[in-house]
């Protein structure tokens, strides 16, 4: 971790790269992908957060401790999201047993 | 280690900077830089649970949050987005800098960092007060003109006001925390504590700028371009 | 006024942390851990009696079924104020505040933790917390709950929510520094030769807790964040009447608050595990088992928080799910209880203070954790849930787990952090009325609660009555129990025989430097060729 110092024309490139990336993501947006515009956002926004943590953030060269703290963040943020998605995604999905009361699906808008 | 005059033992082995508490410099910045990536990790769950939250009320609710998502200004969300990385860029320069013991560099990098935040920050705030001139802040202005949000069912526009309000104004909040930040790394950087020896602190809050710059990364796409803009 | 002065002390010249400097500056603005340990203890000792009161107002109340003592709506005011006093205030920061501090130095020969100033701004950050919800309490109080469940919180109710909640917040804060401390110094700072697996289980235990700490804590200061802004805009985040989902404050909110009885209760374990291996004078049997299942729980208690949810309109599929996980959950925590009592076998065991509380933990841990698994069952659950079945279930593990390993705990590392020995014969006394009152006070609640008589109720019907006094006859005897430490602890300070390094004879790089110690924590730091617990082999015990 201490003393690996990354060229100033690396960051550079970067941030250029990073740059494009914007540039991309936006121009994307006004194309009809339908439900992949979601997809396509989200994965270009992972890859500039990649970017920018193994070379701004220095962790391509850190210790592996970093790298598991690192990924351990971003699983758990997963974890969260994963499981409380799948009470919502699987409300009403088919007849619940007797006594469980009907399903809930999204709240009647106002 | 700093050259000292002679007979300064306890300096000899004692490098400035380093805290008593430690055995020598490099533990103390691996202990500097492993608490600066936890408490990053805390971050990284606190914006979480909005996300969560956000992620699970846009399912429910999508033609209210595509409409609301509509009157968001892109051009100046993609300028924002350009200017935040470009901090980033100049923040790692200014790590760069610091490593590489170049104090006057440090300084203008770490002055650049502040600028092109401070720049984000007044984007924002004229975002922010272009939308109570149109009503659209939940609980404190709500009167959004109706050819605004066309069809779309007003509580849901509502509740994505909310959550832009509330994404953007925490990472604008941490944002004014890293600019103090960067506000007293400059200052001690004038006053030459920091050295190719001795720059952790430089590095740590480099480490939080470039994940504030991160949770823009995501709210760019997630608040202003997922909205059916054709 | 803060001076560095040598004093004499009662052992002779000794300079140690104590009476390294006096006045109430050198106090209030060190960054010693062993000081800053002693600020929580003050502290914490302080909130765990204002929720004591609160506990003591609810079972006199609920002597009559048509309430003794208190409006309903005060009713829900003290119970509330006793859940959130308890969890936030004292069942979280105990051990690892107190003990964590003043031990995990000292236990990985290091002279600090990694941030002490840090350390010291978590203990300012935990006070100002605790006068707020104090504020709180006597401007009206709380009567949501210590769940803070929505709308109730976020739309209707008219007390004090916001102070209260954001004092949970604050102490949020708090907590994840001290875990952020933890983390960092037992990576960075073992002395030479402490390998991972020369530990102490102990130091196993605070690092769980402290990813706990570190991953759950955040969302809860989020969810907190939300109901705030709900209750002050109204703009429908958790009011289904306006469009939100209440369940979903109730998925954020356990997201955190699950994992949070793990923060409380593996440093528990962790301190039992330190004293059934010096009071049987063994090494722990199976050291990398309860090191893994430390880690086990902390990951796996996050994956459970459902089970919570169960009957409140969550998806049944979600439900199995979190039910599975839930069983899974109990596994690594009886891996742990096996190899407890295996240690024991063939033991050369003795019976302070201390001991009693471990073993006491053994049990009725393990009484409170089976009955978990009734309600990790999903049918069981419909039944069993909202009624004292869960308090008395969570209480077995709280208090009868928790607190008894902080007071053992307590006991045991007493000499080392005072310098003094407390009367083990008044505490071995105390420690037995403690658990006489635990159990008069709280298995009754099982019975209760399987007989039907909800929980949060002001009110009961009459069959119930007799339990209920059953009940609160027990708790004035718990709370008997709890105030004779108090006195002899602190009488020992001043009037206890001193103490010299080792008076338990126990292993453990802690016990190899004097009582108290030196500012520094060590004249040198150690270096460990030893297995951690390298007792002596047990001679055959005859008789």
């Amino acid at each position: 971790m201490s003393g690996h110092v990354v060229s100033v024309r690396l960051y550079v490139t970067i941030f250029l790269t990073l740059l494009v990336l914007t540039g991309l993501t936006t121009g994307v947006a006004f194309i009809d992908l339908g439900a992949y515009n979601t997809v396509v956002a989200l994965a270009i926004a992972v890859l500039k957060m990649l970017l920018v943590v193994f070379f701004f953030m220095h962790v391509r060269y850190s210790s592996g401790l970093t790298k598991i703290v690192v990924l351990a963040g971003f699983f758990w943020l997963a974890i969260m999201l994963t499981f409380t998605m799948s009470d919502y995604f699987t409300r009403g999905l088919d007849n619940p047993p007797n006594g469980w009361g009907p399903s809930i699906s999204a709240p009647p808008n106002p | 280690m700093a050259e000292l005059s002679a007979g300064s033992a306890h300096a000899a082995v004692h490098p400035p900077g380093l805290r008593h508490h430690f055995e020598d410099m490099e533990q103390q910045h691996e202990a500097g830089n492993l608490g600066m990536w936890v408490f990053l990790v805390t971050e990284i769950l606190f914006f979480g649970g909005l996300f969560a939250a956000y992620a699970i009320y846009r399912s429910l609710y999508l033609p209210g949050f595509e409409a609301g998502s509509r009157l968001l200004d892109v051009k100046l969300g993609a300028t924002n987005t350009a200017v935040l990385i470009g901090s980033s860029l100049t923040m790692a320069l200014a790590v760069h800098a610091a490593q590489t013991g170049k104090r006057k560099a440090l300084i203008l990098f770490l002055l650049l960092t502040m600028v092109l935040g401070a720049v984000f920050l007044g984007i924002k705030f004229d975002e922010y007060a272009t939308k109570w001139h149109h009503g659209l802040v939940p609980g404190l202005k709500w009167a959004p003109d109706e050819e605004m949000y066309k069809n779309a069912p007003l509580g849901s526009v509502e509740l994505f006001f909310c959550f832009y309000f509330f994404m953007t104004g925490l990472h604008a909040l941490h944002m004014i925390i890293g600019f103090g930040i960067m506000t007293v790394m400059t200052l001690e950087a004038w006053g030459g504590k920091f050295s190719a020896e001795y720059y952790a602190p430089v590095e740590v809050s480099g480490l939080y700028w470039h994940f504030v710059d991160i949770v823009w990364i995501f709210l760019f796409p997630l608040l202003y371009l997922i909205g059916g803009r054709y | 006024m803060s001076t560095a002065a040598v004093v004499e002390s009662p052992a002779g010249s000794r300079v140690h942390y104590l009476n390294a400097s006096y006045g109430i500056k050198s106090w209030l603005f060190t960054t010693d851990h062993k000081r800053i340990a002693l600020l929580y203890l003050g502290s914490i000792t302080f909130m765990f009696f204002i929720g004591g009161a609160a506990a003591t107002l609810i079972r006199l109340h609920l002597i009559e079924p048509t309430g003794a003592l208190v409006q309903p709506e005060t009713y829900n005011k003290l119970f509330t104020v006793h859940g959130v006093v308890m969890i936030f205030f004292f069942l979280i920061p105990s051990i690892p505040a107190v003990l964590g501090n003043f031990l995990v130095p000292l236990m990985v020969g290091a002279r600090d933790l990694a941030f002490p100033r840090i350390n010291l701004l978590s203990w300012y950050l935990y006070t100002i917390a605790a006068l707020l919800a104090l504020y709180a309490v006597v401007s009206g109080g709380v009567d949501t709950g210590w769940t803070f469940y929505t709308p109730y919180s976020s739309t209707y109710a008219h007390t004090q929510v916001i102070a209260t909640a954001l004092a949970a917040f604050i102490a949020g804060f708090s907590s994840i520094l001290t875990g952020l401390n933890f983390i960092v110094t037992i990576h960075k700072m073992r002395a030479p030769g402490l390998t991972w697996f020369r530990l102490p289980l102990f130091i196993w235990a605070m690092y769980a807790t402290s990813i706990i700490q570190i991953l759950g804590t955040p969302v809860l200061a989020i969810t907190i964040v939300l109901l705030a802004a709900e209750r002050l805009l109204h703009v429908g985040i958790f009011d289904p009447k306006i469009g939100g989902d209440p369940i979903l404050f109730q998925h954020l909110f356990w997201f955190y608050s699950h994992p949070a009885v793990y923060i409380m209760i593996l440093p528990g374990m962790g301190v039992v595990s330190e004293l059934i291996a010096c009071f049987a004078r063994k090494r722990i049997f199976g050291y990398s088992m309860i090191a893994f299942s430390s880690l086990a729980i902390a990951v796996l208690g996050f994956l459970v928080w459902g089970h919570h949810m169960f009957v409140t309109g969550q998806s049944v599929y979600a439900g199995l799910i979190f039910s599975v996980l839930s069983f899974m959950v109990a596994i690594p925590s009886a891996i742990k209880v096996f190899n407890w009592t295996a240690t024991l076998y063939k033991g050369s065991i003795s019976y302070e203070a201390p001991m009693l509380y471990a073993l006491g933990f053994i049990g009725l841990f393990t009484m409170g954790g089976l009955t978990g698994l009734f309600l990790a069952s999903l049918a069981t659950d419909v039944h069993l849930t909202g009624t004292y079945f869960i308090v008395a279930h969570f209480h077995y593990i709280m208090v009868g787990g928790a607190v008894m390993a902080y007071l053992g705990g307590i006991h045991f590392w007493w000499p080392k952090i005072t310098g003094r020995l407390y009367p083990d014969g008044s505490a071995r006394f105390a420690a037995l009325i403690i658990f006489v009152g635990f159990n008069l006070t709280f298995f009754p609640q099982f019975v209760l609660g399987y007989l039907g008589m909800p929980r949060r109720y002001a009110v009961y019907p009459a069959e119930f009555q007799v339990l209920n006094v059953m009940s609160s006859a027990g708790a004035s005897i718990l709370g008997i129990g709890y105030l004779i430490p108090l006195i002899y602890l602190i009488w020992s300070i001043r009037y206890g025989p001193v103490a010299g390094p080792n008076p338990w004879g126990a292993k453990g790089l802690e016990w190899e430097t004097p009582s108290p110690p030196p500012t520094e924590n060590f004249e040198e730091i150690p270096i460990v060729t030893e297995e951690a617990y390298a007792y002596a082999e047990p001679e055959d015990v005859h008789g």
